[in-house]
């Protein structure tokens, strides 16, 4: 007797963890769009959201695109994902970690133009870690092999 | 299965085994966190703020271990009626708590140089904060449910299922990087592969074995004091019995 109430708990529990689990995934399949942090560059070029909303666009720095305006403040640089490319103004405090060729989000509104003028940078680190000294390891040996 | 899940045993057990995870995971985590503030390298972004990775990575991977190691506790509390995994349950929730709160607490001072910002409301840095809340959700239902009930120190049904329906969150809190675009970047530790280089890695997982350990030490500790309680209780139950029943108290 004891071990069939023991069976019949196991099962009865299996069944409730199973509804749980596939309860969670609804919600968050439901969430997917709504809990991004920020647009990608594909994202914003295909569905453009209107130009008086606040919303965050998230992508790399293209290398070579940034460019400080005379004023020292302003920065025009352009966001991609490789699909897509968004031109972005900002002017203001950039964080450290800002630079060409990392991750960037830009919050901030779309004009109508399609510059995208932000009014805050948060820098995105990714997932790599480099020592900074085999970095310069790396770029020795580049230049090395550029001057050959 | 069975086995384990007797008190006597685990007591003689843990009597040796608390100190030695506690002094061996002190030792290991004191070793990696002088290794990783003092002799590991700097990133080539991050610069220095790097070495507070040494402390975030295992506090997260312990708050998230520890709801796990509850809702498993909590499954086996249900099913098998093991009182020794209720009692686990219960003292896992407080050091739980205390870690997913050290690993927000040295996000947030890591976020502030590297993302500028000490906190943004995206899916990891969220879900993170909702696990806090789990525990000390989890720590109140389990204190009023030991106040209305008088024998027994594992938990009370009600915990227990709590504790299962809040692990629904553990995935959500590992794959929110994946799932959603995040400010919070992908785990650079997968399966077999790491986007970490071996000097950032080696001190890591020292660390994470060391923290690990403490873990595992004060919860095996709290676990004992949870046991003893319940001998002392249960005495004191004894002798109030006795001293009712008239005539008795002479025998005794």
């Amino acid at each position: 007797m004891a071990v069939r109430a023991k069976h019949q708990r196991l099962v009865l529990l299996g069944i409730a963890l199973v509804a749980l689990i596939g309860a969670g995934l609804l919600a968050t399949w439901a969430l997917r769009s709504q809990a991004s942090y920020f647009y990608v560059p594909a994202d914003m070029a295909a569905n453009p959201p209107e130009s008086d909303r606040a919303v965050r666009l998230g992508g790399m720095v293209e290398r070579g695109s940034m460019k400080n305006a005379a004023d020292g403040v302003t920065v025009n640089f352009i966001v991609s994902d490789g699909k897509a490319r968004i031109p972005v103004r900002f002017a203001g405090i950039r964080p450290a970690l800002f630079v060409e060729g990392s991750g960037v989000v830009a919050e901030g509104k779309l004009g109508r133009d399609g510059t995208f003028v932000a009014d805050n940078l948060l820098a995105k680190h990714d997932e790599k870690y480099v020592p900074r000294e085999m970095k310069d390891m790396q770029q020795a040996r580049k230049a090395i092999e550029n001057t050959k | 299965m069975h086995g384990f899940a007797n008190p006597a045993r685990f007591l003689r057990i843990a009597r040796w085994a608390t100190p030695l995870c506690l002094l061996l995971g002190l030792a290991l985590a004191t070793w990696a966190l002088v290794w990783g503030v003092f002799f590991a390298p700097a990133d080539t972004l991050q610069g220095d703020t790097v070495r507070i990775v040494y402390l975030h990575v295992p506090t997260a991977w312990l708050g998230m271990g520890g709801w796990s190691a509850i809702a498993i506790a909590s499954f086996t509390e249900i099913v098998w009626r093991h009182p020794l995994a209720g009692i686990a349950a219960r003292a896992v929730a407080l050091p739980g708590a205390v870690f997913t709160a050290l690993c927000l607490i040295t996000g947030s001072i890591w976020g502030r140089p590297a993302w500028g910002t000490w906190w943004v409301w995206d899916g990891r840095l969220t879900s993170m904060l909702v696990l806090l809340f789990l525990y000390f959700g989890y720590m109140a239902l389990d204190a009023a449910a030991r106040g209305s009930q008088q024998a027994g120190q594992g938990q009370s049904r009600i915990t227990a299922i709590f504790g299962l329906v809040g692990a629904v969150n553990i995935p959500v809190i590992h794959y929110s990087v994946t799932w959603w675009n995040s400010l919070h970047q992908p785990p650079s530790i997968t399966m077999g592969k790491s986007a970490m280089a071996a000097d950032f890695l080696v001190p890591l997982l020292i660390a994470t074995v060391g923290f690990s350990l403490i873990f595992g030490g004060i919860v095996m500790a709290r676990m004992r004091t949870i046991l003893a309680d319940e001998q002392a209780e249960a005495r004191l139950r004894r002798k109030a019995m006795r001293a009712q029943a008239p005539g008795a108290g002479e025998a005794w």
